[in-house]
């Protein structure tokens, strides 16, 4: 409820409150984006070297968990898949066909050079980057990447979560 | 007679109709990447297991064909990125035997000490990842705390975390500072407390003693005939070690012991590891008390790189310069070899046909994953589906080795 006679304050972009009162206005898609992007839940999905870094992530030293990024073993529970390695052509249709499971709406970093561009693999084997199969939203280069680098790589996922106007609903 | 023929005929129909085919991996959280075994099971029994290897088959022996010799090394790194620092180790040591290169003995020290710190941190990772599959996640994140500790160490001595690229044909990429050889030393000594932390939490954990010990017996001759080697041949209690038998290193030179197991179970393989970190942290304290001073590189001109100043100012060494870094060493022996070394995993071996160009003909590595792979049926038919996870973390494989 508005009170007549106070002025409203903009505290974000978007977001005013009420003085002395316990109230936010703003829109629902920044509502629910703003939970979106707070409990993003990837994959543990480790191809290869990249996955001992993307485990580093995860562990106590680093500490994936204040982002809120919890590993789910299962791609149903999943909302983003990490490539995290190299992409041979006989796993790439394995990771379409989980990419498929999982529930709407995904998202994919592509974690390493590998991922990205087939890095120094460049042989009869390797697929030459997750994007020639796979909608990469955001790519972290790096022969691994270090933790900090997947922290940028999970953030700007996170801005772009953000800026998204009505991705949650159902008749979308 | 006839009644008893349709009865037997029922009961077998009816076994078949229980048997059930899994196919277990490629994407599963406790396969160590992209393992992929295809279980028959009858009931929780396995009966079948067939593992499929590939997934991660990247042609690296195929690259190494068209890289001359120091190109080859990056690629070494990405075989088993666990201990990436062995695995250079493992292919200088084999070239550098090609080559017919001595290498100083401040360099021999230099990767004793990086090597072992390598043993250590694959164990750690082991260890964590073995744990968190059978249900202990504290000592995950106990591990990672002492692996990020190495991991650091690494980094501040030649700039990567994990895919360092430290050592070089005949020598090292650079030398290290006592600051760090300090560094390296008070981790040492606060490291077995960490041992003894890992070993409270799950030495006498019932729930772990009843998922490893009299799991995936392995008997000592079925070890050895399978081609096992390293820890996973030791916990059957064959004292077999690269490092023992061949010479490289400064293995020779510090006192140790080769760890063994008794029963051949996963328990065992696992005290062997266990005793491994407490062998490896001694062999880095010898050695850095013993460490010499001296020269890193190698003096063989034709096959390293020469120092930078030299370059600059030198004719001859500017040429040498030019043609290693455009063509590789052209004068490498022409033939064939094999060499071994320990790496955490087991035995590590490079054989190369040279054909006296800069460029290996063919390079076949021999990586302990792979046989560890093709014992994994051995060890879990007739055991119960829950085991294999067990299994597969006990033997200790990475799948960038394995199909490399």
């Amino acid at each position: 409820m508005i009170i007549p006679g106070t002025d409203l304050v903009e505290v974000a972009e978007g977001t005013r409150i009420v003085p002395g009162g316990n109230t936010i206005i703003t829109t629902v898609d920044k509502l629910v984006n703003w939970s979106r992007k707070s409990s993003i839940w990837p994959m543990t999905f480790g191809l290869a070297c990249c996955a001992i870094e993307m485990m580093a992530c995860g562990s106590s030293h680093y500490d994936f968990d204040r982002f809120g990024v919890v590993f789910r073993a299962s791609p149903r529970q999943a909302d983003v898949i990490i490539l995290a390695g190299t992409i041979t052509k006989k796993m790439a249709p394995v990771i379409r066909r989980v990419y498929d499971q999982m529930p709407e709406p995904r998202y994919v970093i592509a974690m390493g050079s590998c991922a990205c561009s087939g890095g120094i693999f460049n042989t009869y084997a390797v697929v030459q980057g997750g994007d020639t199969f796979l909608p990469v939203d955001v790519y972290v280069p790096g022969c691994p990447p270090r933790p900090e680098a997947l922290f940028q790589g999970i953030m700007k996922l996170q801005e772009k979560i953000e800026k998204e106007y009505f991705r949650w609903s159902p008749w979308r | 007679m006839e009644d008893t023929n349709i009865d037997s005929r029922k009961n077998n129909s009816r076994v078949k109709e229980k048997e059930l085919t899994l196919s277990m991996g490629p994407q599963h959280p406790a396969t160590h990447g992209v393992l992929r075994l295809v279980l028959d099971l009858d009931g929780e029994t396995i009966v079948k297991c067939t593992p499929y290897v590939g997934y991660l088959h990247r042609g690296v022996e195929k690259l190494a064909e068209n890289r001359n010799y120091m190109q080859v090394l990056p690629l070494t790194d990405r075989l088993d990125y666990i201990s990436s620092m062995s695995n250079n180790l493992g292919y200088c040591v084999a070239v550098e035997k090609l080559f017919g290169i001595e290498v100083p003995e401040r360099t021999e020290y230099i990767r004793t000490i990086v090597g072992e710190m390598s043993r250590i941190a694959n164990h750690l990772l082991w260890l964590a990842t073995h744990a968190l599959d059978v249900g202990a996640m504290t000592v995950f994140l106990y591990c990672f705390r002492e692996r990020e500790a190495i991991l650091d160490l690494f980094e501040r001595l030649c700039g990567a975390r994990l895919t360092v690229t430290y050592p070089r044909i005949g020598g090292l990429k650079n030398d290290v500072d006592p600051k760090w050889l300090e560094d390296v030393y008070a981790f040492t000594s606060e490291f077995p407390m960490r041992v003894k932390q890992y070993e409270t939490l799950i030495n006498k954990n019932r729930i772990w003693l009843q998922r490893t010990k009299g799991i995936g017996v392995i008997s000592a001759q079925e070890a050895i005939n399978w081609g096992m080697s390293g820890p996973a041949l030791r916990g059957s209690g064959v004292p077999y070690d690269v490092r023992k038998v061949t010479r490289y290193g400064v293995y020779d030179k510090v006192k140790w012991e080769v760890c063994t197991g008794k029963n051949g179970d996963v328990y065992d393989r696992y005290r062997v590891r266990m005793d491994e970190f407490l062998q490896s942290n001694s062999i880095i304290r010898q050695c850095i008390d013993q460490i010499p001073e001296g020269p890193i590189m190698a003096d063989a001109p034709k096959y390293t790189l020469p120092a930078k100043d030299k370059v600059l100012t030198d004719m001859e060494h500017l040429i040498h310069h030019f043609v290693l870094i455009t063509k590789g060493p052209q004068t490498a022996p022409e033939g064939e070899l094999y060499v071994a070394t320990e790496v955490p995993k087991g035995e590590l071996g490079f054989f190369f046909v040279s054909d006296g160009t800069g460029k290996p003909y063919r390079m076949r590595v021999r990586s302990p994953s792979f046989v560890h792979v093709s014992v994994l049926p051995t060890l879990c038919e007739g055991e119960l589906i829950a085991d294999i996870i067990a299994n597969i973390g006990s033997i200790d494989i990475v799948l960038g080795e394995c199909d490399r």
